[in-house]
């Protein structure tokens, strides 16, 4: 995992709330035993029509928004499905992190996993973010801070161990490894044992 | 654990089960180590997690605490398995293909395609017996909250994670909070868990469990058998919650006494005197909790593309302001704002998934369906959650009410729940479905679905549109 330290990009907002895995990669994507490629299923059925043409109408979709790589979603993004493949496609896609009013749990940590940082801010700095849509805001994970394209700056929380894996590009099981002999210790202790 | 000593603080289920397995507590900077008893794996979400521990040469710790089988991507219709699945897609046989190899080089058990016990990982859990009270149990699948019907921690991981446990048997894991969900009372004649279990998605919403693990408890989940309280901790995810947990009394013990992987003999006797200790001790508390009183609940039905947009079928689609998400639902379900739940035409009804495949599920959809036919133009799929229950439906004649009514009798898998194992609804259908999810999409691109329970989906089927189920009840035999 790269280790992620600053972000300044542009913003792209979905704010309609409640943003499912199913949508974010609909399950027919799901047929692989790959984790790369997947950026081509992003929101496959938001971005095209039946006919596999983009809808203009779809945020993704405007010109001026192919190098964003904040996404600016509405409340409880990533709800439904543990698919893995929801952070693997938006990263494949070129998203770095997500920024919502709040952010289910399986997804928040299969983002954390995979280097897609998960941010949760106010509704009230939800929508100062949204009225700066397409103009660049940063994220420093050091300072946990977002910083609005006026200067405010807003400080958020990441969980600390995920935090410190993502800074560093720490593989967390290394950690859990690294624990080998508590976890035998722990099963010679009970009904684990072989 | 002697609870009701002096100086003892008194524990929630939760509690009870996480503090067994903590192998490292938790700090600041730190999530807790928590020890995996149980992890099931399917075809879908592990290639990449084997794959893993490959590139880094790890072998699986405990091979004999993981339990394989294959359900989203195996084809269900009858006609493809009569010829032999040469329909099956090349992408569906890599990956079923892939998860034998794996299993075969880690000798993990493997329930696969041609095995008697396969079928959807969280019906046959609880059916072979793996599945057990007081274990932590996960799975690549959020619908693993399943089996916390049976008094186990059990919750959805990603694919991430799928390889952690492979390669330690553990899961770095912040604690959650708890909420007590209280069903009171009774449920009436029609009203069943699918119901309860909508009705309190449509009371805290569909992030309302969010950070937190469900205990459903109170008189009505008492009175429930292990079908219906797997459907409840079965939707525990779609509140957003890290799981869903039942205390586990004697429907629990009986429903696994001689399953073929519960403990014999005296091994069981001591897990039950175990079990026994797990229920929340009296005076526990809870971070938060929700009561319901079921007694005058009615059938519910979803209108909208999340579990949360719900309303009795008697009722209708609630006022949506222009511009709301309960307006961009309306107008994706292809609905007139407002009008009434019965009547709403229907195209495909689905009885099967994780949620409501179990035998009781489908006596209940043969309930209203025997004697009658499925209405014209309407396609019903009926399909078992696993190959047992399918035997055993069909010793009972389940699948011959089913035929004569004009319905689709399946091999089991997971089927039009997740629809992408070729079993899907066209653009623009409505689906009565007793799966547990009703994105945009989810059905097949395009596909509009309404959660039911599986009597109100078979009403549905026999009137061709939105229906109460309770009118189609009384005339027929209940079958024991």
């Amino acid at each position: 995992m790269e280790p992620f330290k600053t972000l300044k990009s542009r913003t792209v907002v979905l704010a309609q709330p409640n943003i499912d895995t199913d949508q974010i990669i609909p399950a027919r994507y799901l047929t692989t035993t790959r984790r790369d490629g997947l950026g081509a299923g992003l929101f496959a059925d938001r971005r095209f029509d039946g006919d596999g043409r983009p809808r203009p109408d779809f945020p993704l979709n405007r010109p001026e928004v192919a190098d964003c790589e904040i996404l600016l979603a509405g409340h409880n993004f990533g709800c439904g499905s543990s698919r893995e493949h929801a952070p693997w496609a938006l990263l494949d896609y070129g998203f770095r992190a997500v920024i919502s009013t709040g952010i289910a749990d399986i997804f928040r940590s299969n983002a954390l996993r995979n280097g897609l940082l998960p941010v949760v801010v106010s509704e009230t700095q939800w929508n100062t973010l949204a009225g700066f849509e397409g103009e660049q805001i940063e994220i420093d994970l050091e300072a946990s801070t977002v910083t609005a394209p006026s200067g405010e700056r807003m400080a958020f929380e990441v969980e600390p161990f995920g935090r410190f894996c993502l800074l560093n590009g720490t593989d967390p099981l290394g950690f859990l490894r690294s624990r080998e002999d508590r976890i035998t210790a722990f099963e010679e202790s009970g009904p684990w044992r072989r | 654990m002697p609870s009701d000593m002096p100086g003892v603080k008194p524990r929630t289920l939760f509690e009870k089960v996480w503090d067994a397995h903590v192998v490292e507590a938790e700090t600041a900077e730190t999530p807790a180590i928590l020890y995996v008893d149980l992890h099931l794996v399917h075809e879908v979400t592990s290639p990449q997690a084997f794959a893993l521990l490959r590139a880094q040469g790890l072998p699986v710790r405990r091979p004999e605490r993981t339990l394989a089988t294959v359900d989203h991507a195996i084809p269900t219709d009858s006609a493809t398995w009569r010829a032999g699945l040469v329909r099956m897609p090349e992408a569906a046989r890599a990956q079923i293909r892939t998860l034998g190899d794996n299993c075969a080089d880690a000798d993990i058990e493997l329930l696969g395609i041609n095995s008697s016990r396969r079928g959807i990982v969280h019906v046959i859990g609880p059916e072979q017996g793996a599945t057990q009270p007081g274990m932590t149990i996960v799975c690549g699948d959020s619908h693993t909250t399943t089996h916390g019907a049976f008094g186990a921690l059990a919750f959805g991981i990603g694919t991430t994670e799928v390889g952690h446990v492979l390669a330690t048997q553990c899961l770095l894991q912040r604690r959650p909070r708890t909420l007590n969900v209280i069903l009171d009372g009774r449920l009436p004649e029609g009203v069943t868990a699918k119901d309860a279990v909508l009705a309190v998605i449509g009371t805290i919403g569909v992030d309302g469990g969010t950070g937190f693990v469900i205990e459903f408890s109170g008189s009505a989940v008492r009175a429930m058998d292990m079908d219906q309280r797997m459907t409840l901790c079965n939707m525990a995810i779609e509140a957003g919650a890290r799981s869903g947990m039942v205390a586990p009394d004697d429907t629990t013990f009986e429903y696994l006494a001689g399953r073929p992987k519960a403990p014999k003999g005296k091994a069981w006797d001591e897990a039950v005197a175990r079990w026994r200790q797990l229920a929340t001790d009296p005076g526990a508390t809870y971070d938060a909790e929700v009561r319901l009183d079921v007694s005058r609940l009615e059938p519910q039905i979803t209108w909208g593309t999340d579990p949360g947009m719900v309303t009795p079928v008697t009722g209708s689609i609630p006022e949506a302001p222009a511009g709301s998400p309960a307006a961009r639902a309306v107008d994706y379900m292809g609905m007139a704002p407002e009008s009434c739940m019965q009547g709403q035409p229907v195209d495909v009804v689905f009885i099967g998934s994780c949620t409501n495949s179990r035998l009781t599920d489908l006596r209940d959809a043969a309930r209203v369906l025997e004697g009658r036919k499925v209405a014209q133009g309407v396609r019903m799929l009926v399909v078992p959650g696993s190959q047992a229950t399918k035997r055993k439906a069909e010793a009972e004649g389940l699948h011959r009410i089913f035929e004569a009514a004009g319905a689709e009798w399946h091999e089991s898998g997971c089927s039009l729940c997740i629809a992408m194992n070729g079993d899907r609804a066209r653009p623009g259908e409505v689906v009565v479905s007793t799966s547990n999810r009703n994105f945009e999409g989810r059905q097949g691109t395009g596909a509009r679905t309404l959660l039911a329970s599986p009597l109100t989906a078979a009403a549905a089927a026999v009137a061709g549109v939105v229906t109460d189920p309770r009118p189609y009840l009384n005339s027929h035999r209940r079958i024991a």
